[in-house]
């Protein structure tokens, strides 16, 4: 192992000094951090280029108009964007109306109510619920859900709800009503375990204090400790509601694929990311493909937001948590 | 008085057993999915399945054996991508980064995180398959790979800012330089929690539909190399769902039991590695 003490001592002083500081390494190695780190920006950026770039066409032709236009009609290439938004925000509230109370009730009973043995094996199976993938969801929803919203859930609604326009109108099980449920189910485990953990993080003296005052374990967790976790609570329902918003392949399966506005939520309808994911392989023009990756951009900053949101919500919760420990 | 008092453990007594029925609830919806898949898709579960090719419209039979080999392809390739961005990115975060930076990097990987996965589709689209003109296994493992960037970035940084600072005073305090500190005690003491995190990502990925459909699309045959569409697990399952055809219906279940499997066993293993290794280093 002469040779690399032979370089050194014949370079001059500062080229050795150059030698040594990166044959430590710490130059070097940090110098490749950064730049894998620098990557990812990078790949970020890039991204939201992309989208806005490839959508130039679209929003030239249509301006904001996109937004509010209800005619999607690739044939003569009119492209309005609204069923397909009224879509999503609909299947999405759905999915909170249906899931938060039950995610919050689980949560509840898993972070302060039950035993801690069986808590963190609960926990754990809700943990899998959430790897489950999201065309499984589809599956089982294609053949399970489908039929039974139209034969009973359907006729249920209709006859007790029946005088809204909501339950009203024929039902053929592929409706915004199924799409709703896929994703209140889907956004479960998320709306359980993360309101679980920002449950958990709440001090243990703000419980001792309230039962040493005779609250029950109930009046403990509902008037203590959920408003100190409140906004971490809601900082979870952001993120599911940011994850029922970019949900494509169960919603797919289920909507109807319909672009059309139906107050019914009996109706079939569609969403932004099922019209993407069903016609974008299809889109045989340029302005086509366009209008869609326009689509795609709508999606893509409706989720920065939520998600934005969601995380300055639950970083407070958990900030306010660690000062207190 | 006693009345009061009695209405007060009513109520608790109701509402532990409102919020037992929530939590019961969504478990049962895992069993209900597991059991249905078993008992849909163990019926058409064969050998064949894992062999043959999909058969033409109207011929009973074949199997997935592409589609399997596929989505092995497209995670390899997805590994490779997103695993070392997101590792030595996570490195960058947890022992090399200066404040602001950090802050930009981890809030970009938030963002990341954040992006609905159609939408990361239309992004490899744009950038692999407009200027190659067609779909192709790359396209299809790039899309994937970007996906699993912040997952690993997360992961890693985790489980190296758990590793306890007097390991690296120890290494720096025996002359050891930075990088060979983070490099030889540092990563080393967090490998386990970073491989298992990473396995988690892999398994999340592995059951992504909407980034392949245009970006791998989707084949009938043996995709040879990288350079061609390609079928997967996740697209096959998709497609026969939503095809009129009873046989194909079975297919799709039995797809799904595969996948399904194949993504709990791995979370059910990483689960079990992290949670010993939390004791030992407790204990």
């Amino acid at each position: 192992m002469q040779p690399e003490g032979t370089i050194t001592a014949t370079l001059p002083p500062r080229g050795r000094a150059i030698v040594k500081r990166f044959r430590a390494g710490d130059q070097v190695a940090y110098l490749v951090t950064f730049i894998f780190a620098s990557a990812i920006i990078l790949i970020t950026g890039l991204l939201f280029i992309e989208l806005y770039r490839s959508s130039a066409l679209a929003r030239q032709q249509f301006g904001w108009h996109f937004l509010s236009a209800r005619i999607w009609d690739p044939v003569a290439l009119q492209f309005g964007a609204l069923p397909f938004i009224y879509g999503t925000l609909v299947t999405s509230f759905l999915a909170l109306i249906l899931g938060v109370p039950l995610g919050i009730g689980a949560s509840i009973f898993l972070a302060e109510l039950a035993p801690p043995s069986i808590s963190d094996g609960l926990a754990f199976l809700i943990e899998l619920l959430a790897a489950v993938p999201s065309v499984i969801y589809g599956l089982l929803a294609i053949f399970t859900l489908v039929p039974l919203v139209r034969d009973y859930v359907a006729p249920f609604l209709e006859s007790v709800l029946g005088f809204l326009p909501l339950f009203q109108g024929p039902s053929y099980g592929v409706s915004l009503l199924a799409a709703g449920a896929v994703l209140a189910i889907m956004i479960l485990p998320f709306i359980i375990s993360i309101s679980r953990e920002v449950l958990l993080a709440v001090p243990r003296e703000q419980r001792e204090a309230s039962l040493a005052l005779g609250a029950t374990r109930w009046e403990t967790a509902w008037r203590v400790v959920v408003p100190y976790a409140r906004t971490g609570i809601i900082g979870s329902i952001f993120l599911a509601l940011a994850r029922a918003l970019g949900e494509t392949m169960a919603v797919t399966m289920v909507i109807g694929n319909d672009p059309k506005i139906n107050a019914s939520l009996f109706a079939p309808g569609y969403s932004i990311a099922a019209v993407i994911a069903n016609e974008f392989s299809e889109a045989t023009s340029d302005m086509y493909l366009s209008a869609l990756i326009e689509l795609g951009l709508v999606l893509f900053c409706i989720t920065i937001i939520v998600n934005a949101g969601a995380r300055l919500l639950i970083l407070g919760i958990t900030r306010k948590a660690s000062a207190h420990s | 008085m006693m009345s009061h008092a009695v209405r007060r453990k009513a109520t608790n007594f109701i509402m532990f057993t409102l919020t037992a029925i929530c939590a019961l609830l969504a478990i049962s919806v895992l069993f209900f999915i597991l059991g249905y898949l078993v008992w849909q898709g163990g019926r058409s579960l064969n050998w064949d399945f894992f062999t043959k090719l999909p058969t033409p419209v109207g011929e009973t039979g074949g199997g997935f054996a592409n589609a399997i080999l596929g989505s092995a392809k497209l995670l390899g390739l997805a590994s490779l991508i997103g695993i070392p961005i997101g590792f030595i990115g996570g490195v960058y975060l947890a022992e090399f980064g200066g404040s602001t930076w950090t802050f930009v990097v981890r809030y970009m990987t938030d963002l990341l995180n954040g992006v609905p996965s159609i939408v990361m589709g239309i992004f490899a689209y744009a950038l692999i398959v407009i200027p190659m003109k067609h779909f192709s296994t790359f396209a299809g493992g790039a899309a994937l790979g970007i996906m699993m960037i912040p997952i690993a970035v997360r992961t890693t940084e985790e489980f190296l800012r758990a590793v306890p600072n007097n390991l690296r005073e120890g290494a720096l305090a025996l002359g050891a330089t930075k990088w060979k500190a983070v490099v030889t005690v540092v990563i080393p003491a967090s490998m386990r929690g970073i491989i298992t995190g990473i396995m988690l990502g892999v398994a999340r990925v592995a059951g992504e539909t909407a980034p392949l459909l245009f970006t791998a699309f989707s084949n009938r045959f043996w995709s040879p190399g990288l350079n061609q569409p390609t079928a997967s697990l996740p697209v096959m399952i998709y497609t026969y769902a939503i095809s009129p055809y009873e046989d194909w219906h079975q297919q799709a279940w039995a797809g799904g039991l595969v996948l399904l499997a194949l993504v709990l066993i791995t979370n059910i293993a990483a689960r079990i590695i992290l949670h010993r290794q939390t004791h030992t280093a407790q204990g």
